[in-house]
């Protein structure tokens, strides 16, 4: 059927599929990423008020924010405000917890060997791969820096 | 003395006929413009069962019994099934089929499978092999989404492009006698491949297959796209549906009056959060067993020419970078 080569027919398809809503999507990533940040910080402050040290109430914060995620995916809710949220649901550490516990549940019925536990990081696994490999690289800048200046 | 004609088409003397069809859908698809039409409406995602995969083999059982039922039919009479799905080799129909006792093909073409089911199943009846035969398939949102994407609940975000795997099974009884809409003419696509790479946007790797089938059915039987009351693709949705018109148009063929798609048909694509529209085995199964079936047994449409088009890729050969080999089967069925 006709000749269309693979370009012609690219510069089909581009014109025909709909973008991303870019700038709504942003806004919405802005408003939710940022509202999961102020509970964050509305617990750090609260921890802080009752006299604990700033490591103990940062690390309290995470653990938080960790169970709020992962409580979120287990009821199923996560995805529906991620719909919404995109990106903005994504970046913080809440987002990290639902990674985690979907494919954990999802995985769970190949068993808790070779299903949960062998997949539970098949969506984390890079995040946690990557950042060990940019963390170690990111010291190695910081010393040569140290040592410098 | 052959029965082809032209390149690519069959066309069955004895016109087999569909003397029964099931369709069978979840919750969303029952919510959907087709609601009413679909025998049974799962509210339950799972069925009663523990896992997506027993969930979807269930449904496709139960599909298969009312076809049955519907065509007042017994297992024992039925000479073959056809059957296969989205999951890793096929196994939601081993496992639903397993207890039937009905001679077993397998077969795979991706959302193409009704058409492909189809086609097998009535040219078994053609050529004479058989009197009675089944065609099935089915898919589940769930395990689609398990096996293709990400885990269900993680909360990933879908590209506009993106189509929504309908969870719905349809199952046809097709006999060499009796009261039924007919199939006529089988015209079996051909792989085309024009270099889409992006599994977000199937309807744009699928619309060059169904477009060449169309083109090479309606040159083979000689008919005009007029002749059919209605054209209806599997499940290219919208981004599909408006390359396909597109490309036809090029060579001259005008369906954009009595084109539809199962995609488009069984959602409602604005404000079900569908993005593109719906894809699957079940999508393109459940609209014509569940809808076209009865509106061709109402005779309410005359001729029909149902294109399902599958998108040949995994997962693997998504992440290798490769492009997606696509496949569009023809059935044309008279009422």
């Amino acid at each position: 059927m006709g000749s269309l080569t693979k370009n012609q027919y690219d510069e089909m398809v581009k014109k025909a599929s709909p973008n991303s809503k870019i700038v709504k999507d942003c806004f919405f990533a802005f408003l939710i990423g940022g509202a999961i940040c102020a509970v964050g910080q509305i617990i750090l402050d609260i921890i802080k008020s009752y006299g604990f040290s700033k490591e103990f109430s940062s690390n309290f914060t995470s653990m938080a924010m960790i169970f709020l995620g992962s409580f979120l995916t287990a009821f199923t809710v996560y995805d529906k405000i991620a719909e919404y949220g995109k990106a903005g649901m994504l970046v913080p550490i809440t987002g990290f917890a639902n990674s985690i516990v979907s494919a954990a549940m999802e995985f769970k019925s190949e068993g808790y060997i070779l299903g949960l536990g062998a997949k539970m990081f098949t969506v984390a696994g890079p995040v946690l791969v990557f950042g060990a490999i940019s963390s170690v690289a990111c010291g190695i800048v910081y010393y040569i820096f140290k040592m410098l200046f | 003395m052959t029965k082809k004609i032209g390149k690519q088409t069959v066309e069955l003397k004895s016109r087999p006929a569909i003397i029964g069809a099931y369709a069978s859908v979840g919750k969303k698809e029952g919510e959907g413009p087709l609601g009413k039409y679909f025998d049974t409406v799962y509210k339950d995602e799972f069925l009663h069962k523990k896992t997506w995969e027993e969930a979807e083999s269930e449904l496709l059982r139960q599909t298969v019994f009312g076809a049955a039922a519907n065509a007042d039919v017994r297992f024992a009479d039925i000479d073959y099934i056809f059957a296969g799905d989205l999951i890793n080799q096929c196994t939601t129909s081993s496992f639903a089929i397993k207890d039937f006792g009905i001679p077993f093909f397998g077969i795979f073409g991706a959302c193409s499978t009704m058409a492909e089911g189809l086609s097998l199943a009535s040219m078994m009846i053609d050529g004479g092999f058989a009197k009675k035969t089944v065609c099935t398939t089915s898919s589940h949102f769930c395990g689609a989404e398990k096996q293709f994407r990400f885990p269900l609940e993680y909360g990933s975000t879908r590209t506009p492009t993106s189509q929504w795997t309908v969870t719905g099974s349809g199952a046809a009884v097709l006999s060499e006698n009796g009261e039924g809409p007919k199939i006529t003419h089988i015209t079996t696509g051909k792989i085309v491949d024009l270099g889409v790479s992006d599994a977000n946007n199937m309807g744009a790797a699928m619309a060059p297959a169904a477009a060449d089938t169309v083109f090479t059915h309606l040159s083979d039987t000689g008919r005009e796209a007029s002749f059919y009351d209605m054209i209806i693709t599997g499940d290219l949705a919208n981004t599909g549906s408006t390359l396909l018109c597109e490309l036809l148009k090029k060579q001259n063929i005008d369906i954009s009056k009595n084109h539809y798609d199962c995609g488009n048909m069984i959602f409602d694509t604005e404000n079900q959060n569908v993005k593109s529209g719906g894809s699957g085995c079940g999508c393109c199964a459940s609209v014509f067993c569940g809808y076209l079936y009865k509106l061709l047994l109402c005779k309410k449409i005359k001729n029909i020419l149902l294109i399902a088009t599958g998108a040949l890729m995994n997962p693997t050969s998504s992440n290798q970078g490769r492009t997606i080999p696509s496949i569009a089967h023809a059935v044309a069925i008279e009422a």
